[in-house]
């Protein structure tokens, strides 16, 4: 497989089509573009070092893969390209934090209060991004202090026949340590539709490490990670995430960027759905609830990069078309600029925020003041960058479902919806500036 | 329940289909490996330019003698006046690129080398540029800017065949000071969106044009705003300005690319870019579903009718294999005018007739793919664009125009087709 993935640079007959859609080498001449970087330079890769640094500016985005109509896998060629680059030096302290954050998570979780207060002091960011480099202004996430697996311990739904059909629920590290709520509520639509949801312990899939070049480590969290989930898809559940990125690791990237070649991932990637994809088809069957409460509000949906890469369409838009009074306008910009933990690099978040800048402007055109993105990372830049509440789909759903209506009062507040009980987390550093 | 119908191919062909079938109420699927050759051709809509060697003034007056030389043409299997409606249906969907132009008379554009190329319908900023009055042309380029050699294009356009008398000069001004890295054409394009850059341009050009030139300037004259830009370029500079097409990316075929997609993305159509149609599963001669192969595995897209635009052998629709055989990739449906396995494939040089050339997928009236007797393979699938046989484009000048002409066609002859209900969806 990882020889047919480079082999496939011959198929490139330089049209240039990935330049044209690639988002990064438009915002900077820092990166200078996918053919360059990917089919041509690979060429020249050989065994020692590369010379050339340049291809740690590709943001991994992967719209120049989904584009390329030679089936070159120029995002695939460029991850590991970087890698090969890291190799034989020595990854930034930065680089290995911000790569794991299931261990984050762990740290900061059992001490919220103060964590959140220092991603959120305008000092210590100033220290944090001289020392360590992750920028001063990039969107952060707060610790919520109680994780969505200590949560979804505590859950019960007698509700849920004992023969239900099943699912397997993959939560991602960012709905664990920073949305919890988001998984509450994936959760409660998931039963709501009859599912019996089983929450297995899992760490991080691996994908900031493969994105910060560190393959070795990746492939044995996304090693581990399989391991857990393979024995529930044998048995033929379902895997249903919420996060696109994550999900997108399970189903391809583990495969054809970090060459991990086994059963149990092979059957785990055929098992993964991406959460509005599982809905959807549900719904094609016929079997989805369609008890929706009248939803009058108008929200911009931006379908993620990441989101992109699963081919399977913008599922949530047809979903949240089946939503009374609700007006989803499709945003048509290929990513956010985040990707990540790209964005938040102190010497990449002026590039990541210029990415943006065309979503940002078409959201704030709009009026809106929420919009619908499924990847987590791309709703804090969406709400860093663009001022506005960015929410997954799945909200949504459940605010239509009349689900929130179990919430404590006054958990509504101010929004028209709300990141219930994330409010910190969905409105991110622009509510902070 | 709608009817859903899924496109394969997400050039001119698949997009105009698309278009065109949510017009007849149908809701649409495009799903594509990548994007097509929109972003690669400069955004013309080119009918017919040569027969036999001898450029087209008129294309409506020449398919007689065309057809008498390509009886096999794709445009065969399309009326005249289905052409002519869908230039019209184009040009009116697309206002905002006004396009000019029709059937009657070919313009005469500069191509990127300075050749004189013929074109029926044309977007305004390039409208400017037609050579057939003869006159006074100056071609301006950026130094640095590696995708346009105005200078080359001068000297070539002076000793084009041009039915009147022209002179053509190179202006080069050198671009503001700016990062702008690698210099291409998307990049500028985006710069030009800005008043600065075109502030600046004006204010360049101003003492170096003479009286009556004409201004020819690289197609990058912005993206979102490229008309804008054009319009004030003509009002400021007093005279006609006009693009002249660029080595790819084309910018034009950007703005094209961008203004068919928007149109789809507010009829509802999902373009699936990154995936590929690998089969379809049938009953009774009808696909039902097409296969489609996705990050995970494979997934069926329910179909009450198909459009096969997946392109020509430089998209992967037909491919040649290392025995010599010519396959059409998704369906495997029969190819026409494939030089058989072990004989001449190649002739030496480019222009010759190339055995290969003209082979695709033969079609009946209704542009469905037919088998040896002439039968349709399957009867809702219908086939569009380069992949169809019996037409040499880069010969006839007839690649987009044949696009244009047979997406069209296709969500036509659909319409007339009986609606059943989707099949279930299974994964």
């Amino acid at each position: 497989m990882n020889d047919l993935i480079r082999s496939s640079l011959d198929h490139c007959v330089k049209c240039t089509i990935c330049e044209s859609f690639c988002p990064v080498s438009q915002a900077t001449p820092l990166f200078p573009g996918p053919k360059y970087i990917g089919p041509q330079a690979e060429r020249y890769r050989g065994v020692g070092p590369s010379p050339d640094a340049s291809v740690d500016y590709c943001s991994g985005c992967g719209i120049c893969t989904q584009v390329c109509p030679q089936d070159v896998k120029i995002a695939e060629i460029n991850s590991r390209a970087r890698a090969k680059l890291w190799e034989g030096r020595r990854i930034p302290l930065r680089n290995q934090l911000i790569a794991r954050p299931s261990v984050i998570g762990r740290l900061g979780t059992p001490v919220a209060p103060l964590a959140n207060w220092a991603l959120h002091n305008r000092a210590i960011r100033a220290l944090v991004q001289r020392v360590v480099g992750i920028h001063r202004d990039a969107p952060m996430p707060s610790f919520t202090g109680r994780t969505f697996q200590s949560r979804s311990r505590a859950h019960r739904n007698g509700a849920t026949p004992a023969d239900a059909p099943t699912v397997v629920y993959f939560h991602g590290c960012g709905t664990n340590y920073y949305e919890p709520r988001v998984g509450e509520m994936v959760v409660a639509v998931l039963e709501h539709n009859g599912f019996r949801v089983i929450v297995p312990a899992q760490d991080c899939c691996g994908l900031p490490l493969q994105s910060n070049g560190n393959f070795p480590a990746a492939r044995k969290y996304v090693q581990r990670l399989v391991a857990n989930l393979a024995p529930h898809a044998r048995s033929g559940v379902p895997i249903v995430s919420n996060s696109t990125s994550c999900g997108l690791m399970l189903k391809r990237e583990a495969r054809e960027i970090l060459g991990v070649e086994d059963e149990d991932t092979e059957v785990v990637s055929r098992s993964t759905f991406d959460l509005c994809e599982f809905l959807l088809s549900v719904h094609q069957r016929g079997e989805l609830r369609t008890d929706f409460r009248s939803l009058p509000i108008t929200v911009p949906y931006h379908a993620p990069c990441q989101q992109r890469g699963h081919g399977i369409g913008k599922p949530a838009l047809d979903l949240l078309a089946l939503v009374p009074d609700l007006h989803m306008i499709e945003l048509d910009v290929d990513c956010c600029g985040i990707a990540g933990t790209y964005g938040i690099k102190k010497e990449k978040y002026d590039i990541a925020m210029a990415v943006g800048r065309r979503l940002f402007s078409d959201i704030a055109a709009t009026g809106a003041d929420i919009a619908a993105c499924d990847s987590e990372t791309c709703r804090w830049q969406i709400a860093h960058g663009a001022g506005v509440s960015a929410v997954h789909p799945i909200e949504l759903l459940y605010r239509a479902y009349g689900l929130g209506a179990a919430d404590a009062p006054g958990a509504h507040r101010d929004l028209p919806l709300a990141a219930v009980g994330d409010r910190s987390t969905t409105a991110g550093n622009g509510a902070q500036r | 329940m709608t009817t859903q119908s899924v496109v394969i191919g997400a050039g001119l062909a698949g997009l105009t289909a698309a278009l065109r079938l949510t017009e007849h109420g149908h809701r649409v699927v495009i799903v594509a490996r990548g994007a097509g050759a929109t972003h690669l051709a400069p955004a013309t809509v080119d009918v017919l330019g040569y027969v036999g060697g001898e450029r087209v003034d008129s294309p409506v007056a020449s398919f007689d003698q065309f057809f008498a030389r390509s009886p096999d043409h794709p445009y065969r299997r399309v009326a005249l006046a289905q052409v002519e409606a869908a230039l019209t249906w184009f040009s009116a969907r697309l206002a905002g690129l006004g396009y000019t132009g029709g059937l009657a008379e070919n313009l005469l554009l500069s191509t990127a080398i300075g050749v004189a190329r013929p074109s029926a319908l044309v977007p305004r900023t390039m409208i400017g540029g037609d050579l057939r009055a003869g006159g006074r042309f100056v071609f301006v380029g950026f130094r640095g800017f590696k995708d346009f050699h105005p200078s080359l294009i001068a000297d070539n356009l002076t000793r084009a065949q041009v039915p009147a008398p022209l002179t053509a000069r190179a202006v080069e001004l050198a671009l503001p000071r700016d990062r702008l890295g690698d210099l291409g054409g998307r990049r500028l394009a985006e710069r030009f969106d800005s008043r600065q850059y075109r502030d600046w341009l004006v204010e360049s050009l101003r003492d170096k044009l003479e009286p009556d030139e004409r201004v020819g300037l690289p197609a990058v004259l912005g993206l979102r705003r490229a008309e804008e830009t054009w319009q004030e370029l003509e009002n400021r500079l007093e005279r006609h300005v006009f693009e002249v097409p660029t080595l790819p990316p084309s910018i034009p075929g950007l703005r094209l690319f961008d203004a068919l997609t928007a149109r789809l993305r507010a009829a509802g159509v999902r373009v699936v870019f990154g995936v590929t149609a690998v089969g379809a599963s049938a009953h009774d001669g009808r696909i039902e579903a097409v296969a489609v192969a996705n990050a995970s595995g494979t997934v069926s897209y329910p179909a009450h009718s198909v459009v096969l635009a997946s392109g020509g052998f430089a998209s992967g629709g037909l491919a040649l294999d290392s025995r010599g055989v010519t396959r059409e990739t998704v369906f495997d449906l029969p190819v026409a005018g494939a030089p058989a396995a072990g004989s001449v494939r190649f002739a030496p040089r480019y222009f010759d007739d190339q055995p290969l050339a003209g082979s695709g997928v033969p079609v009946d009236d209704q542009l469905r793919p037919v088998d040896a007797d002439g039968k349709p393979v399957f009867g809702n699938l219908h086939a569009a664009g380069a992949i169809l046989a019996g037409a040499v484009p880069w010969k006839e000048k007839s690649g987009t125009g044949i696009s244009l002409a047979t997406g069209y066609a296709a969500a036509d002859a659909i319409r007339g087709a009986p609606v059943t209900s989707m099949a279930e969806p299974v994964r």
